[in-house]
């Protein structure tokens, strides 16, 4: 105990560090999916055939297979099989890479989220603003985008606090997020070694983020609980 | 001069002929009644009038001009459309209120967003606002409204609902008003109240096109009734007439079920 006492300091240190690169990706990933993914949605539920299948495809591919083998072969297959190292070396690479497989993943997770939420407004929504003499634009902005919020928030609550957690797959191409960190201490780092303890500690962050998320979220579900649809 | 001409208006959806050969007119200040059995395509007439189907055949014709003709590529373009509209306004079976926006928000959006099309809109901002506003208080306070203004639709009842629909329909002055069965939705307690408010405006000479299944208060209110079975105008006449002496063996059949009800 007087031990981990002792060694606190230097590892908060280091996991600081470590999750300060999760926090990062968690964000870059938010900030690319959030449009990305209305893109998609979009895309899927266009009336040009060849688009609609072609985001139904990517969609199904990429629900269909485990985040973490989307990030090895994105990681190497330029490097390994092509030859062509397109990431550069790294922890930059490995950030670009990471960030590049769960933009992408997210996007297709949320751009179900989309298509249901548009698809849940009654079509009597749109009648009712055409005969009032509003434009298609008009009545996306003024009647159907808030209904439309209102309905995902909550699922897209769920993926935001998901994502918190599948940022650490990000560890399989050893990008040095809060995991990496706690594990370094095993093998060896700031002069600790075969300490396991600040691994599980690496919890505590997951937690207390999500925590305050959770909160947050919380808070923005009851802001639209003014209306009811 | 009458206010709408409906001529020869034709609509098929996939091969099904929904309306056949559809002819009628309205005078200013009349109220015309539809009635007829389910299926026979009321719905889809009024949605011809409102634009939100396109006839493939047939004229319609406002105050004289022709708002729509199907042989006139001119007259079907969608940039026109949106403005064609507002000759007609529309109160829908199932009240379609915006959720997100109080009786009062409801009433004023459209006008709203209209008057930032008006050339002067910016020079009279604050004096066009008010009287927009003014003008869906008045409506609201019209309709029996007046201390609900601030409420949501979900707080409302379905007869309030429809009452605020009405209002915003009213907001934007059309020339005539149309109704899609507007007490069907409602719990029979709720249908005297909305009643009650059509028949206040035909008592001010609204024009109206009401399709319903009140047999009494068509009779009441109407200066004209047409009956519409698959597709077609089968009677078409003064509601003593249609509803006490009907010539048509259809008509009468259909009327009879209502009066054994
Ligand atoms: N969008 C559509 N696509 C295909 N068929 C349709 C469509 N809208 C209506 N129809 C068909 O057109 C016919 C007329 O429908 P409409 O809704 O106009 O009848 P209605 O007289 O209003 O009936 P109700 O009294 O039940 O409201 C029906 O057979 C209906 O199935
Ligand atoms: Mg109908």
């Amino acid at each position: 105990m007087e031990l981990i006492l002792e060694q606190l300091p230097v590892v908060v240190g280091a996991l600081n560090t470590g999750f300060l690169q999760t926090l990062r990706l968690f964000f870059i990933t938010l900030l690319g999916a959030f449009p990305l993914g209305l893109v998609i949605a979009f895309g899927s539920m266009s009336r040009i055939r060849l688009l609609s299948l072609s985001a139904r495809f990517l969609i199904w591919i990429i629900r269909g297979t485990p985040l973490m083998i989307q990030l090895l072969i994105i990681y190497y297959f330029p490097g390994l099989v092509l030859h062509s190292p397109i990431w550069g070396g790294g922890e930059s690479g490995r950030f670009l890479a990471a960030s590049i497989s769960f933009v992408l993943n997210y996007a297709c997770y949320f751009s179900e989220i989309y298509r249901g939420g548009i698809q849940s407004v009654p079509v009597g929504q749109q009648e009712a603003g055409l005969v009032l003499g509003m434009t298609r634009h008009q009545i996306f902005f003024r009647v159907t985008l808030l209904q439309m919020v209102k309905r995902i928030v909550p699922p897209i609550s769920n993926e935001v606090i998901t994502l918190v957690k599948d940022t650490s797959l990000a560890r399989i191409i050893a990008l040095q997020e809060v995991i990496w960190a706690g594990q370094a201490f095993m093998k060896g780092s700031h002069g600790i070694s075969g300490a396991i303890w600040p691994l599980f500690f690496t919890a505590v962050y997951y937690l207390i983020f999500n925590g305050i998320l959770t909160v947050l979220l919380a808070r923005l579900e009851k802001k639209l609980d003014y209306f009811r649809i | 001069m009458a206010i709408l001409e409906v001529e020869h208006i034709q609509k098929s959806f996939d091969r099904t002929e929904v309306l056949k050969d559809i002819n009628f007119s309205l005078e200013q200040g009349q109220v015309l009644a539809i009635i007829g059995p389910s299926g026979g395509g009321k719905t889809t007439l009024l949605r011809c009038l409102n634009f939100l189907e396109t006839p493939d055949q047939g004229v319609i014709r406002v105050n004289g001009s022709v708002l729509f003709d199907a042989d006139d590529p001119a007259t079907r373009s969608e940039s026109q459309i949106r403005r064609k509209r507002l000759h007609f306004g529309l109160v829908f079976q199932s009240f379609n209120l915006f959720p997100q926006y109080t009786a009062l928000e409801n009433v004023r959006l459209a006008p709203e967003l209209l008057a930032k099309e008006r050339p002067d809109y910016h020079a009279n901002k604050a004096a066009i606002h008010e009287e927009i506003e003014a003008n869906a208080r008045g409506l609201l306070a019209q309709i029996g409204l007046a201390d609900r203004m601030n409420s949501y639709p979900h707080q409302l009842s379905g007869g309030q609902c429809q009452r605020v629909a009405i209002a915003r329909a009213l907001a934007l002055h059309p020339d005539i008003l149309c109704f899609d069965e507007p007490t069907s939705a409602l719990d029979p307690e709720l249908t005297g109240e909305v009643l009650r408010v059509i028949r206040a405006l035909a008592d001010k000479r609204t024009t109206m096109i009401i399709v319903t299944h009140e047999m009494a208060f068509a009779r009441d209110v109407a200066s004209q009734v047409l009956f519409i079975d698959g597709g077609r105008i089968c009677e078409q006449g003064a509601p003593q007439e249609v509803f006490q002496n009907p010539r048509e063996e259809r008509t009468r059949q259909f009327l009879s079920r209502f009066a054994q009800e």
